[in-house]
């Protein structure tokens, strides 16, 4: 017992030394998590900062003025002309100088001031319809605004029913709060996978991995050499990313690091796991960084990201419940931003620790299999 | 005439072997071909942007007609699902188990406040994803407005005349997400055949010692890069024609700008991603590090920072001026263009010449780097 665990101790510190002793590779190891959390921190969002939109006003009245000025108003629109011909509109769209254009036709003011319903024609950039229906939605929120305005000057106060929204836990809702945490998971998974998969990759390719096979060393010793260092590189790339959410973007953390890091720890073994079965299979470098790829692929798209969980069909849904990044998302964003406790987070811990469990013997035995 | 003869057999030896490399390789066809097809699937089939669905759990203090009326809209809207909650501890409570996505609250004074003049009602999300809350926000502006307006009495505003959005989403009339996911696809599948595969083709043998010994050979280093870009070339355009078709048949894609450009745009896409991927790896020889740098180097632009999931225009300044350094970004915007607008000549050549030079510049640079010598 004894002598085994001095066979992991030496194997670990083998391993360390391959990874860190390379300057290059260090470098490689924690640069990329740590540009990538800056970058999707930054860049990741579905909010427009800016829509650029060109005026086509036929009218010219008080009216038709006091609506665009509300537009100039807005720090998000800015006009980037006022057009003098329909014509114009076509040519303003396609250069994709303008993603929205506003028109408004001659008898706007009057329609307005007759009690009817004025149009508001707006010709809106569809090549990115997402991007299309949110500088929509904004131009709504400005229209809804003139419209109460005018109502209240023009009218007697009607009855209204007034939404008042808080959000919990992200008061002003920035995409970043619900990114970074995310991305604790997400980034580790991807860096120590294919780190796991490469590293004993790499020792087949260059024939070290027979040599340790000669050795007295057990292929559980092997395995747990190979996972518990590649498991150690994730958690500190992990608290890499945590750190550049608390003291770059400035995110209060509400929860408890203890609740965290044994999620973390958790979902490592997951994760290693799948790199450990990922090389088993594996031949080449080529091959284990291809498949790791392929398998990181899908589970990072449909673990909730990018794109909301519950808009992806039933059956994928279900499926998902193999995807350990999917409650290491839920995992980190509930604690960090939320505070929850061990108690809430059960419905992760569980599925997460089953996952590991499953791939990490799954891969002593596929080892076992390819050695002996 | 000997001289030319020569090279173009050793560059055919030297392209045959690459290409059964290819062949043989299992892992190789899985990025050329599975790659591309689930890249489909999942885009096609399995995310979608638009959020369904979301769960409310509702809390009436106010039991009136009113409220019941106002619930009765909310459920009628296909975009909640509700729940009745007994009270805020539950509705918490619900909410923290992630049984629902937000809390909507009727407080007790609803219905006296509305005979009034205006009555509030609040609404609760969950910030965690931020954008989910946002839309779900601006749902429930919906079902409201609905109630509201169908209440007797409330017909004041409307003597007032209101202005209405009439619009028009040029270019994607059906607002269909798949017309804008399509054209990116294409540009991330070549990224990755031509970025990612070849990343690793030169530096495995420069780790394996069998370019020491091609250099014993009468190959010049030009043939050899020749050599290596052909057949990942044809891996890509296998690629492509497959995004191309699922486009087509699957997704019903409209194709408005001419076929011949598009395919010569993604040719000179690809010869940038194949230059990217032969220049890291030419530069680093170790597969890993060529491996990591291109991921960062070309997966990760083209998925983040090219406009095909996310706006540019969402991006603060700064990143968006690294964009333009970044060859994804024109193609993506080349590419949008060409399925959605057509040929608009100024779009087009600018972002084609752009990366033409891009082209240029990286396979001079792999040329230059690619040195018979030994380290």
């Amino acid at each position: 017992m004894r002598s085994s665990l001095l066979r992991i101790l030496a194997l670990i510190r083998k391993e360390f030394l391959a990874v860190l002793k390379d300057p290059r590779s260090r470098f490689i190891i924690f640069l990329p998590p740590m540009l990538q959390c800056l970058i999707f921190g930054y860049a990741a969002s579905f909010d427009l900062n800016t829509v650029a939109y060109a005026v086509f006003d036929q009218d010219h009245s008080a009216a038709s003025t006091a609506l665009l000025s509300r537009l100039e108003g807005s720090t998000v629109f800015q006009r980037q002309a006022t057009l003098g011909r329909a014509d114009d509109i076509a040519a303003w769209i396609n250069s994709g100088r303008a993603l929205l254009v506003v028109q408004i036709d001659q008898d706007f003011e009057r329609d307005l001031l007759a009690g009817k319903v004025a149009p508001l024609e707006v010709i809106a950039d569809g090549r990115n319809s997402n991007t299309a229906g949110t500088a929509l939605g904004y131009l709504n929120r400005v229209v809804e605004n003139f419209n109460d305005d005018w109502r209240s000057r023009h009218s007697e106060a009607g009855r209204s029913v007034r939404i008042v929204t808080r959000s919990w836990y992200n008061p002003n809702l920035i995409s970043s709060w619900s990114m970074i945490p995310s991305l604790i998971g997400t980034l580790t998974m991807m860096g120590t996978m294919m780190l796991t998969a490469l590293s004993v990759a790499r020792e087949r390719e260059q024939g070290t991995f027979d040599q340790l096979l000669v050795t007295p060393f057990r292929p559980s010793e092997i395995m747990a050499g190979k996972a518990i260092p590649n498991m150690v590189i994730g958690l500190s790339q992990s608290t890499t990313i945590l750190l550049i959410a608390q003291f770059w973007f400035r995110i209060p953390f509400a929860g408890s690091f203890v609740v965290l890091y044994t999620g973390l720890t958790l979902f490592l073994m997951a994760a290693v796991g799948l790199g450990l079965f990922v090389s088993s299979i594996a031949k080449t470098m080529q091959q284990a960084m291809l498949y790791a790829f392929l398998l990181v692929m899908p589970f990072a798209l449909l673990s909730g990201l990018t794109t909301p969980f519950s808009s992806m069909p039933d059956a994928l849904q279900t499926f998902m419940v193999i995807n350990p990044l999917r409650y290491a998302l839920d995992l980190t964003k509930r604690v960090y931003l939320e505070g929850a406790g061990f108690a809430n987070l059960l419905s992760d811990f569980f599925p997460l620790f089953v996952i590991g469990l499953v791939t990490l013997s799954g891969a002593a035995w596929l080892f076992r299999q390819r050695l002996t | 005439m000997k001289e030319w003869q020569a090279k173009w057999r050793r560059i055919g030896a030297l392209t045959r072997k690459e290409t059964r490399q290819i062949l043989r390789d299992p892992s190789s066809i899985a990025i050329g071909i599975v790659f591309p097809l689930m890249m489909i699937l999942l885009f096609g089939y399995g995310l979608s942007l638009d959020v369904t669905r979301v769960s409310v759990a509702v809390i009436d203090q106010d039991t009136s007609a009113d409220s019941a009326g106002l619930i009765g809209a909310f459920k009628l809207s296909p975009y909640f699902q509700l729940q009745a909650a007994g009270s805020m501890t539950a509705a918490k409570a619900l909410l923290l188990d992630r049984k629902v996505d937000g809390i909507l609250l009727i407080p007790s004074d609803f219905s006296r406040r509305w005979h009034s003049a205006v009555a509030d009602i609040q609404i609760l999300v969950d910030g965690t994803d931020a954008n989910q809350a946002r839309i779900m926000q601006a749902y429930a502006d919906g079902p409201v407005a609905l109630w509201s307006a169908a209440q007797p009495g409330s017909g004041a505003a409307v003597s007032a005349g209101s202005v209405v959005i009439v619009s028009r989403l040029w270019f994607n009339e059906a607002n269909d997400s798949h017309y804008f996911l399509v054209p990116g696809l294409i540009v991330l599948v070549m990224t990755i055949i031509g970025g990612f595969l070849t990343a690793m083709v030169i530096a495995r043998e420069w780790e394996r010692g069998t370019l020491e010994a091609l250099f014993v050979t009468p190959m010049r280093a030009g043939e050899f890069l020749v050599s290596k870009i052909i057949p990942y070339f044809g891996l890509g355009m296998i690629g492509f024609v497959l995004c191309l078709l699922a486009g087509e048949f699957l997704f019903h894609v409209p194709l408005r700008g001419s076929l011949s450009l598009l395919c010569f745009a993604s040719m000179i896409y690809l010869l940038v991603a194949l230059g990217t991927g032969l220049l890291v790896s030419t530069l680093v020889k170790s597969q890993f590090l060529a491996s990591q740098l291109a991921m960062l180097l070309t997966f990760l632009p083209a998925m983040m920072l090219s406009g095909f999931l996310y706006d540019l225009r969402s991006m603060p300044a700064v990143i968006r001026a690294i964009t333009y350094v970044l060859p994804a970004r024109y193609a993506v915007t080349l590419m949008q263009t060409l399925f959605l607008a057509g040929n608009v000549g100024g779009v087009i050549w600018l972002n084609l010449g752009v990366l033409a030079a891009i082209a240029a510049a990286l396979m001079l640079a792999t040329r230059l780097a690619t040195r018979k010598q030994l380290s």
